[in-house]
């Protein structure tokens, strides 16, 4: 075993969403522990939405990018428990998501009837002259938005 | 001995979720407008995800793979209720169906995030707020094409008449059930068929639909199936079951 626990968390650290390559796992929270047992590594991720994609990808990154820095074995647990929260996101990865063009979800402590919000501002201009076009969109964790100020349509990273 | 029912039972609920998600994959490049197209999809996408977390509970329980109890079962083993198996008719009938369906679903999972079995309790309270997702829009959706144009209330109508006593047979308990619902891993029926009844009659009613007189379910066992499944089926299973599977892509 070449590859210290730091380095898993760095390493670990470097690796996208697939679906938002601008923030990590670790910043979404999508990963949640990794510890070193033997020469393995094991990594514990939780899915964002239950059936997203993306998930089966991002578990092959993590065994590609821990092999490539040295890990000899490494080894991925899915947990469902404690169930992910976009509340999770911290400040820093909101910004880069609103940077990429995705309004960030809108902090809900759990309840979810703050799951809808009928205005958010617009990652572009900020305006909250905006209005929800549809609560489904291009993946699974985003929503389509329209700005009514610079007359853009955007994507908000859906509340879960 | 629960093992196996709940076994069954969990089946009972991948099958449902899978099969409504592939008739909802159908509408991907049909649907009446741009974002229903999306939204379809999603759903389809959302039901998938879901289904796989019960098939992975029913592999914990009896050592069967998703892709092989998916993929490698006939349709009279299949548990589904027929509500999902229906061809997906037009989108007002498409839409009324997932209603129906979410609008259980919602009742079904807020008992079931207190299942005594940890395992139900943790993927029911990972479905549920994607659940709320489904049950606002097809909600909204119910309420505008009741209360829209003629055609649009004649076709929920229409929609409505049909589905309702297949709809009914989503609280039909699988044979020994009871036994679970004792052990308090799975909610009475009885009490989820009231809840979705007050719940869905007071959104039909301000969604100007009547709601159907029927009382009795379409089919009474989750073994009985339409014809339409064994289509379905076919075409699903075919890739899977020709020579080339297991080839890697």
């Amino acid at each position: 075993m070449v590859i210290t626990l730091a380095e898993v968390w760095r390493a670990l650290d470097e690796i996208t969403d697939p679906e938002i390559p601008v923030v990590s796992l670790v910043e979404m929270g999508i990963v949640r522990d990794a510890q070193i047992e033997g020469d393995t590594v094991i990594v514990t991720m939780t899915p964002t939405f239950a059936g997203c994609p993306a998930l089966r990808v991002m578990r092959d990154s993590i065994v590609e990018k821990l092999t490539a820095r040295g890990a000899a074995h490494v080894e991925v647990k899915t947990v469902l428990t404690p169930r992910w929260s976009s509340d999770w996101l911290t400040d820093a990865a909101r910004e880069k998501l609103k940077a990429f063009g995705l309004a960030p979800p809108p902090k809900h402590g759990g309840n979810a009837q703050l799951f809808f919000p009928d205005q958010v501002a617009c990652p572009y201009c900020n305006s909250t002259d905006t209005r929800v076009a549809n609560h489904f969109g291009s993946t699974l964790c985003r929503a389509i938005y329209f700005c009514r100020a610079c007359q853009q349509p955007f994507e908000q990273f859906k509340a879960l | 001995m629960n093992d196996t029912l709940l076994a069954r039972n969990v089946l009972a609920l991948a099958d449902d979720s899978l099969l409504l998600g592939h008739r909802n994959s159908e509408w991907a490049g049909h649907a009446p407008i741009l974002e229903e197209d999306i939204a379809f999809a999603n759903l389809a996408l959302d039901e998938l995800g879901h289904a796989q977390l019960w098939y992975e509970l029913h592999q914990e329980l009896t050592g069967r793979e998703p892709d092989e109890t998916i993929f490698f079962r006939d349709a009279a083993d299949y548990l589904n209720v027929q509500l999902v198996e229906l061809p997906k008719g037009d989108w007002a009938f498409s839409m009324l169906r997932q209603y129906l369906f979410d609008a259980y679903e919602n009742v079904l999972l807020a008992h079931l995030v207190n299942s005594s079995n940890a395992r139900v309790a943790e993927i029911a309270a990972k479905q549920r707020p994607e659940e709320m997702y489904h049950l606002r829009h097809t909600s909204n959706w119910v309420k505008r094409l009741g209360l829209g144009a003629a055609e649009s209330h004649r076709r929920m109508t229409a929609a409505l008449n049909e589905l309702w006593a297949y709809a009914l047979q989503l609280f039909a308990p699988l044979e020994n059930a009871q036994a679970l619902t004792d052990a308090n891993i799975l909610p009475d029926p009885r009490a989820l068929q009231t809840e979705w009844e007050n719940q869905v009659g007071a959104h039909l009613t301000a969604s100007a639909l009547a709601v159907p007189a029927a009382r009795a379910p379409r089919a009474k066992s989750r073994s009985e199936h339409t014809a339409h499944l064994r289509e379905l089926l076919t075409e699903m299973q075919e890739v899977a079951r020709s020579e080339v599977y297991g080839v890697e892509w």
